[in-house]
Formats: C-alpha cells, sequence, structure tokens
C-alpha cells in the first residue's frame, strides 16, 4: 500500500484511488469465464425439477390438445390462426378487432410479475424463465456427456484427445437436437399440429415455418447452450427493474452473516484459541452451485436469479454439521437487519454469533425467522388487487361480449339519389359479422324513418323493411343496401334511424344509429 | 523510411512526418475494415459486369445477367393478366345480361367496371357517377335510352350523337324558338312543370297544352312520359337534365342543347364495355 503518512503535518493526505487510475486500469473486453455449477440436491432442486417438467410439458404439449368447435372451426385447442386472422383459446375465440383481450392479459402479466417480485423477489427469474429452464436442461445433458463439475473443468483444460472431441460434438450435437425440437414446438402454435408435424418433415412447409425454426433453434442454442447467465447479466433488463420492486419486506436469497461470520476453515482450532466462530465454515459449496458463478456471501447483487440452489447447498452441510439450517436462506431485508443488529448489539460491534444464541446453541427468542404474514401486507394486496380487477374485468367483457356485429358505411359520393318518383336513396354498405362458427340467418330491418324501404343488392326479395340475410360461419358479410324514402315522406338534411341486425335463433342482436341524407330544401 | 520509429508515450509507429517536433502517428483503419472495402470494390466491378450500368448516349450497358427491370414489369403484367384471364375469357363469350347470374363474374366486373369508370368516365359523369347539368346521374333510376343492362351497354359501346359510329344514339329536338312565337314557349313551359305535379300559373298551363299536344306529343308522349325508342326524355318525373326551373325549361324548348358521348367500342374493347355495363347497372338504378 502507499504511504499515508505525511511528510507535512498541516496538508492532509488522503488514501484515495482515481476509479480509473491508469496502473489499476483493466481491459474494457474482459473475456468471460466459464461457469462449472455442481449439481446441487435439496427441496428447492426438486421444486424446480418438477417446474422445469410443467413448463416444458405446457410448452411441448399445448398445441396438440384437441378441442371440438364443429365443421366450421380448427379443433386446435390453443391456436394462432394468421392466415385467417382467428385466435383460438380453448372456448375462446379472437377476432383481430377484439385482440385488446390479449393486451388485458399483458397487463395481468406485467401486475403478476409486480406481485410476485414484490412477494418472493425474482422467483420468476430463479424458477419459470425460460432461459432458466432451457440452460437447467441443457445443463443436465452437459453433466450427462461431461460429467460432475472437476471433470468437466479437467475436460475443458485438457488437450483436443478424441475422448475431448466426441464428448464436445455429441453434447453440441444434443444441444442443437433439444434446440431444434424448441423452436420446431413454436411453429405448432400457428398451425395445425399434426398436418404440419407431418409437412415440416415431408418438407413441404412454408419457408416461413422453416425459418422461424431456424432462427428459435439459433436463440435457444445460443442463449441456452454457449451464453446462459450472460444472458441474465448482460442482456435482460428485468435485474433493473426488479430493483424497483423489492422493498424490505421481499423475501430474497439471503447469506445470513449475522451467524455465519467470522467464516472459519478450522473450527475446533479456532475455538481452541478462544475467537468467535461463525457457522460458516467456508466450505464454497454455495459458489459451486451457483449457475450464476457467484459469491451469495457478497450480499444481494444484480447477478443472483434467487434460483436458492445454494440454499440447498448449504442446507446439505449444516446438516452434516448438526447445525441449524437456513445460513443461506429467503429472508427479508428487514429480518436480516434486526438480527443483524442483535448479532453486532447494536451495531457496536463486529458481528459475533453468540449474541443469537443461547448457552445450548440454540437461537435467542429475540431472532426473527421467516414468516408467511409478511406475504399479506398492503404492497402485494394493491398489486394482487389490480391483477384481479383487471382479470374479472376481461371475464366480464368476455362473458358479455356479442358476437353478432353490424357496421354500417354511409355512401358519401352520391350522399342521396333522386328518383324519378321524386323519392330519395341512400346507398349503405353493410358488413354482418358472423363471429361463430356455425352459419346463421342474420335478419336486418329498418327502424325508424317513415314509409321507407330497403333493397340488398344480390338478394332477390322485393322492397321491404326487414331482410334474411344468410352469413357463412365465423364470416363477416359485405352486402350494398339502398334505402329509399317516398317523396312524401322525406324530411330535408339528415334523419338518424336505426339498422338492426338480429339472430332470431340465439336473440343476439345489434343496433346501428345511421343516417339518412336528403336535399337541404325540396 | 527504412527502420520505424515508436512513439514513446503510445508505443505506436509514427508515420515520420513531423511539425514543430510533433509527430504524426500511424494508426491506419483496421485491417477488417480495409479488406471489407476492397471486397466491396471487387464487387462493384462485378455487379456493373452483370448487371446493366453504364449508360451510353441513347442506350446502357446490358450485362451479362440480361436483367431488366422493364421485363420484370412485363413479367408481373403477363402474371396478372394470366390470372385475370380465367374471368375475362369468360365474360368475352358470354352475353352481358349473363355476366350477374355468376357471382364471381359479377364481382370481377363490378371491380373492373369501377377501374375502368374512373378513367374514362368521371371526367363528365363524376367520381360518384352523379352527373351534372347536362350529363345524366346514372345513380338514379330515370334513362334517356333505357336502363336494362343491354341498353347501358349499346350506350357505352356506341355513344350518343357520336359521328364516328353509325350505329350511336341519335336524337334530336328541334328548336322551336322559329316554331313557336316566345309566349308561346312559356306557356309549354308552364304546362310540362305542372305534368310533374309542381305549381304552376294556370292562365299559361291551358293553352300549353294544347301547344304540347300539337308540337311535343309525338315524341314525348301524350303524358309527357318520354319514349326512350326515340331518346325522348320523360317531362313527367322529378328529374331534369337541364334544370327544372321553367325559365330553363323554356330555354332547352326555344334553344335545345344536345349533349354528345363518345363511343367507347374501339377504344376499349368489348370486354371492358361489358364491364362498365355492368358496373353502371350495379349503382342502384339498373333496371
Amino acid at each position: 500500500m502507499t504511504d499515508t503518512i505525511s511528510q507535512k503535518p498541516d496538508v492532509e493526505q488522503f488514501d484515495a484511488q482515481a476509479v480509473n487510475a491508469a496502473w489499476a486500469r483493466k481491459p474494457l473486453y474482459e473475456a468471460s469465464r466459464k461457469i462449472f455449477p455442481k449439481r446441487a440436491s435439496g427441496q428447492f432442486r426438486r421444486f424446480k425439477w418438477i417446474i422445469m417438467l410443467v413448463t416444458l410439458g405446457i410448452y411441448y404439449l399445448t398445441p396438440w390438445l384437441r378441442w371440438d368447435r364443429g365443421a366450421y372451426a380448427p379443433d386446435q385447442a390453443v391456436l394462432v390462426d394468421i392466415a385467417n386472422r382467428r385466435f383460438y383459446f380453448f372456448w375462446i375465440e379472437i377476432w383481430p378487432q377484439e385482440f385488446f383481450y390479449v393486451a388485458g392479459l399483458l397487463v395481468m402479466a406485467g401486475f403478476g410479475l409486480f406481485l410476485v417480485t414484490s412477494a418472493v423477489g425474482r422467483a420468476w427469474c430463479g424458477y419459470t424463465c425460460p432461459q432458466t429452464v432451457w440452460v437447467d436442461l441443457f445443463l443436465v445433458v452437459e453433466r450427462a456427456i461431461e460429467g460432475e463439475r472437476h471433470q468437466r473443468m479437467k475436460l475443458d483444460a485438457a488437450p483436443w484427445t478424441l475422448n475431448k472431441i466426441a464428448k464436445r460434438v455429441s453434447k453440441h450435437v444434443s444441444w442443437l437436437l433439444i434446440a431444434v425440437a424448441t423452436g420446431g414446438a413454436w411453429i405448432f402454435y400457428f398451425a395445425d399440429a399434426p398436418t404440419l408435424l407431418v409437412d415440416a418433415i415431408t418438407g413441404n412447409a412454408a419457408m416461413v415455418a422453416y425459418g422461424t425454426v431456424a432462427v428459435l433453434a439459433a436463440t435457444t442454442y445460443v442463449f441456452g447452450g454457449l451464453m446462459r447467465e450472460q444472458v441474465c447479466t448482460y442482456m435482460c433488463p428485468w435485474p433493473r427493474i426488479q430493483a424497483a420492486m423489492l422493498d424490505e419486506q421481499s423475501l430474497v436469497v439471503t447469506y445470513n452473516d449475522w451467524r455465519g461470520e467470522p467464516r472459519s476453515r478450522h473450527v475446533k482450532k479456532a475455538k481452541a484459541e478462544g475467537k468467535v466462530v461463525g457457522d460458516c465454515v467456508d466450505c464454497n459449496a454455495c459458489v459451486v452451485v451457483c449457475p450464476m458463478g457467484i459469491d451469495i456471501r457478497d450480499g444481494q447483487q444484480l447477478e443472483c436469479i434467487t434460483c436458492a440452489l445454494c440454499i440447498d447447498a448449504c442446507d446439505g452441510v449444516m446438516e452434516k454439521l448438526n447445525r441449524p439450517r437456513g445460513l443461506i436462506a429467503y429472508a427479508t431485508l428487514d429480518e436480516y437487519s434486526d438480527n443483524m443488529a442483535t448479532a453486532t448489539a447494536g451495531g457496536t460491534s463486529t458481528i459475533n454469533p453468540d449474541l443469537v444464541r443461547d448457552a445450548d446453541g440454540s437461537f435467542k427468542n429475540g431472532v426473527r425467522h421467516f414468516n408467511w404474514r409478511i406475504i399479506f401486507r398492503f404492497r402485494t394486496m394493491f398489486y394482487f388487487g389490480v391483477w384481479a380487477l383487471v382479470g374479472i374485468g376481461l371475464l366480464v367483457a368476455l362473458g358479455a361480449r356479442n358476437r353478432l356485429e353490424l357496421n354500417v358505411l354511409h355512401d358519401r359520393n352520391p350522399l342521396y339519389v333522386t328518383l324519378s318518383d321524386g323519392s330519395i336513396r341512400n346507398g349503405y354498405t353493410v358488413k354482418l359479422l358472423n363471429m361463430i362458427p356455425e352459419p346463421r340467418t342474420i335478419f336486418l330491418s329498418l327502424e325508424g324513418l317513415p314509409g321507407a324501404t330497403m333493397s340488398i343488392t344480390g338478394i332477390d326479395q322485393p322492397e321491404g323493411r326487414s331482410f334474411a340475410v344468410p352469413v357463412d360461419p365465423d364470416k363477416l358479410r359485405t352486402i350494398k343496401v339502398y334505402i329509399r324514402q317516398p317523396l312524401g315522406n322525406v324530411e330535408a338534411g339528415k334523419t338518424q334511424f336505426r339498422l338492426k341486425a338480429e339472430d332470431k335463433g340465439s336473440n343476439e342482436s345489434d343496433v346501428y344509429n345511421a343516417a339518412f341524407d336528403a336535399p337541404e330544401k325540396k | 523510411m527504412s527502420d520505424k520509429e515508436i512513439d514513446e508515450i503510445s508505443g505506436t509507429e509514427t508515420t515520420g512526418h513531423e511539425w514543430d517536433g510533433i509527430k504524426e502517428l500511424n494508426t491506419p483503419m483496421p485491417r477488417w475494415w480495409v479488406i471489407t472495402f476492397y471486397i466491396t470494390i471487387i464487387w462493384a466491378v462485378g455487379y456493373m459486369i452483370a448487371y446493366p450500368a453504364i449508360p451510353w448516349v441513347n442506350s446502357a450497358t446490358k450485362g451479362f445477367l440480361g436483367y431488366s427491370s422493364r421485363a420484370d414489369v412485363a413479367t408481373e403484367m403477363a402474371a396478372a393478366e394470366a390470372v385475370q384471364s380465367q374471368y375475362v375469357d369468360r365474360i368475352a363469350t358470354m352475353p352481358v345480361e349473363e355476366i350477374s347470374s355468376h357471382p364471381d363474374l359479377l364481382q370481377f366486373a363490378v371491380a373492373g367496371g369501377s377501374a375502368a369508370y374512373k378513367v374514362n368516365c368521371v371526367q363528365c359523369h363524376g367520381s360518384g357517377a352523379q352527373g351534372a347539368p347536362g350529363y345524366p346521374n346514372l345513380n338514379d333510376d330515370s334513362w334517356l335510352w333505357g336502363g336494362d343492362i343491354n341498353a347501358i351497354y349499346q350506350t357505352i359501346a356506341h355513344g350518343v350523337r357520336f359521328d364516328g359510329d353509325d350505329d350511336t344514339r341519335y336524337s334530336e329536338m328541334p328548336a322551336f324558338n322559329d316554331i313557336l312565337e316566345p309566349e308561346e314557349i312559356r306557356q309549354v313551359a308552364a304546362y310540362v312543370v305542372s305534368l310533374t305535379g309542381e305549381p304552376s300559373d294556370p292562365s299559361l298551363v291551358e293553352p300549353g297544352s294544347v301547344i304540347y299536344a300539337e308540337n311535343c306529343a309525338d315524341c314525348h308522349g301524350d303524358d309527357g312520359k318520354g319514349d326512350i325508342e326515340l331518346g325522348a326524355p320523360n317531362l313527367a318525373d322529378a328529374i331534369w337534365f337541364y334544370g327544372d326551373d321553367e325559365n330553363q325549361i323554356a330555354t332547352q324548348i326555344a334553344n335545345p342543347q344536345h349533349g354528345v358521348m363518345p363511343a367507347w367500342a374501339e377504344r376499349l374493347g368489348d370486354t371492358v364495355i361489358k364491364q362498365l355495363a355492368v358496373f353502371v347497372h350495379s349503382l342502384g338504378g339498373g333496371q
């Protein structure tokens, strides 16, 4: 270290260093160091296996679920039919103009993420994020082929022998196969899955299908196999956003240094010397299992995805040493700070774990432990409330929505036509939307506009005030409607009237307020 | 130039150029950049050989690949025509009144007729086919020469009072200021207005009816309903070609205007005329 003792006592010397001091400057682009996570085992690892199975199962199997919608609609339970501009989700069918339901779902997803993060921290990152799930899957493959952590490190350092080449090739080929299957599953959401599978294998699928598979396979392979933790650390915005979501009551994976420090590798020797010894034996089990390659004992950090594998690793060690589990645990900042204050006697001393323990080694009564009630606080309840409100609103809107719609466009050129008997005729382009997958006969009738009659191009029926218009299943039908009002009934200028579309079978109806134009003066 | 000089501070080679003790560092473009630059030059030369590139006075080099954007357009046009031919060929061989009984042909003909209308007809009949004084409104149900599809087809193909076509529609109303006195013309005008049910001076209407019966009824009919065969307009309806005012009617009796519509058969061809006829017929007034 530099000598800070001043030659001239009247000039204060500082022990400081410029943040970019030349002698300490490091290259801007440091090569990333490889991480070889060790397999962990314990309750959280088990939970993660289950979540992995469930999420992967949902992703791969959903397109294969069938749902009977009758003869006029596809029978795939979840289908984004871009060619016909329809979105099917089990019993729900969405037309393009109803896409706000999907926007509502996104709002729910956003508040859901806020809710989960404020309650249990970055659970999304640690358990269900596709990046996490697929990296986990790729690590399973890597372990199966190249072995456990130390074997992989040895293999990585070894020269390129035939054995190493064989292992590496089979690993990357397996990864690529998973990647292609991942990209492959995606396209089944956009077309009839069984048909598309046959087409894709026989080379008859659309170019865009192969392109999508290629792009998604490439991103899966690169993100899940090659980049792994770098995606979370450098590419993903969520680690930055989460800082705004967490508060003192949020559960995060915490190293409880109030009982772990001072850490010691030689507990007996240190105790014999009369030193204070914490629970941490500095075995680094928490470091070797971490898929992000960090040391949780350095405290909360951006890289931590709270996958809780270090908790499993540490609990295993604590059990062997007959010490209570939870040296690394889910804890809130509040609990941690209180316990820390106890262990440091209110911040007056360095950490002394003896202050949190009774003589028999068990924790004192004042030591705070995790309490479920902490999840039910205003912030989480607020997020839950908003989330539930949006959800209820969507359900209500979905239940009340009309599957029969009527749109009327008034001809503007010319606004009206005077006929030889002096009556006035207006033209309208009428769109009838039959939004159910069954053919329907929609009755279009005139309300108001005394004396007026209408005729519809293409429907062979004398002029009248009500027409039966057949509309194909799940289709929009555009018809040209002419409305004629006799001279004696015509009012100058604009007259409001209503066109009503009605399905007499289901009693569904829709009304459009339209205008009838006549000359300003006769 | 022989030995390289290294700058002490930056450790970079200098170019050897010096101004007042300041030396220029030799920091060339990155190698990858230079290589990319050379590749683009080579590419450009190849491109100029392969594609049309160098302009001469009246033409340009053709390029070895024989590419031409004009040929591209011709190909696309041919493809579009090939797609349309399935409709066009059927329309060509079909009588015009049959087209509307085939929904696909009807749709095609209305769209095609609408496009042809926008190019050839809007100048007189207006963009909404609403017409103007002297130019008929095609939306209404009043037809000078007949409103069924064959009559419309005939009118479009051969025109009205068009010199260059022997089958053109022809009618001419004599100028009555040579035959009748101005007072008599006013009486006839008043009578004609009364035919539509509008109020007019009874003292003029009565003598007017006599003059009408002697001079006008031959073409316009005893009841004033006109005659499509002769091209004589219906005087008893609400639609007036040159204005519904009594003075305007009197002017038209004294010195009638006669509009001319060109024959389109030669210019547009039979299939387009058929499509136009279907389109005009579909506007709401077709009979």
